[in-house]
């Protein structure tokens, strides 16, 4: 397990994969604005509003995938003690943190007009505002320890504990009645959105997702690097 | 382009949605860097203040590493 474990081995793979999920993110993201404030037609019901889609859509299924994704780093780094999870799930928090403000500030503003409310106390609302406190209590708690190892483990179990939030946010929408619409991209039968307004939506996806790829990688080196500084003062200290 | 702005009269909502994407994801990305510079600043300070160790850990940083890390889980 520790040949795959091996932060050095995992800065070179990082180094020569970071220039092109920058670039790609670049790229995407033009392309993605692009097509979502002049390359797309108004809504037939909500009008320009629709645009805000282009932007709460893409972070709403970031929230969850970043989620996702550390919950598994958890499982791994409790189980295995792979030291790379642990640091992955610490460096992807606040990145996790900032797509579910993201989502719950834009669906705000989409709701005023399209709702005629700002917020309603419904499953799918307060399961995504549940979702970004963990993110927050996550962040807390692994900081709320001198012993990082202690930190890390809490956090984990904290991760996996949460992640029953993660299908009820899925499917609050069939489950529970509410003002938010249901799934129309992801579901059975096909979506349910025009190709001119489903295509501007993938590009802002594959753009968040490769945003999500650089940044993180950025954030897990500062760990490595962080982890490295750590066991050097203790060695200091330790003469 | 004024009507571009305009947005069919909902400018009020969609520019700030527009704007706290913008903002938290630039936010983040520059909050990232930063924090990734200093602490490799750190680092490569703190081994300079100590050129015998540095010279050990180069030589058998892959495996040396590892092995530290496994021996604190």
């Amino acid at each position: 397990m520790h040949r795959f474990a091996n932060p050095a081995r995992f800065l070179r793979i990082a180094n020569a994969v970071a220039p092109w999920s920058a670039g790609l993110t670049v790229i995407l993201l033009i392309a993605g604005v692009y097509l979502s404030l002049f390359g797309s037609p108004p809504d037939y019901q909500q009008g320009e509003t629709v645009r805000i889609m282009y932007i709460h859509v893409p972070a709403a299924w970031m929230s969850l995938f970043v989620y996702s994704n550390m919950a598994i780093a958890a499982a791994v780094g409790l189980v295995w003690k792979h030291p790379l999870a642990d640091l992955f799930a610490k460096a992807a928090a606040p990145i996790g943190a900032g797509f579910t403000a993201v989502c719950l500030i834009t669906g705000s503003l989409w709701g005023a007009p399209m709702w005629g409310t700002w917020w309603v106390w419904d499953a799918r609302l307060t399961s995504v505002l549940i979702l970004f406190f963990l993110y927050l209590g996550y962040m807390a708690l692994v900081n709320a320890f001198d012993d990082p190892e202690r930190g890390m483990r809490s956090g984990n179990i904290l991760l996996l504990v949460g992640a029953v939030n993660v299908p009820i946010i899925k499917f609050s929408v069939d489950w529970w009645n509410t003002l938010h619409q249901p799934s129309s991209v992801v579901k059975m039968g096909g979506p349910a959105v025009d190709p001119a307004m489903l295509i501007p939506l993938l590009v802002m996806g594959a753009a968040f997702t490769t945003y999500f790829i650089s940044v993180a990688l950025v954030r897990l080196k500062a760990e490595i690097i962080g982890r490295k500084i750590q066991t050097l003062r203790m060695s200091e200290a330790q003469g | 382009m004024a009507e571009f702005f305009a947005m069919g009269g909902y400018a009020a909502y969609i520019w700030p949605a527009w704007g706290v994407g913008a903002l938290v994801l630039a936010g983040l990305l520059v909050a990232s860097l930063r924090s990734l510079k200093s602490r490799e600043a750190t680092l490569k300070a703190l081994e300079e203040s100590r050129p015998r160790r540095r010279r050990r850990r180069d030589t058998v940083s892959a495996t040396s590493n590892a092995a530290t890390e496994g021996g604190e889980g």
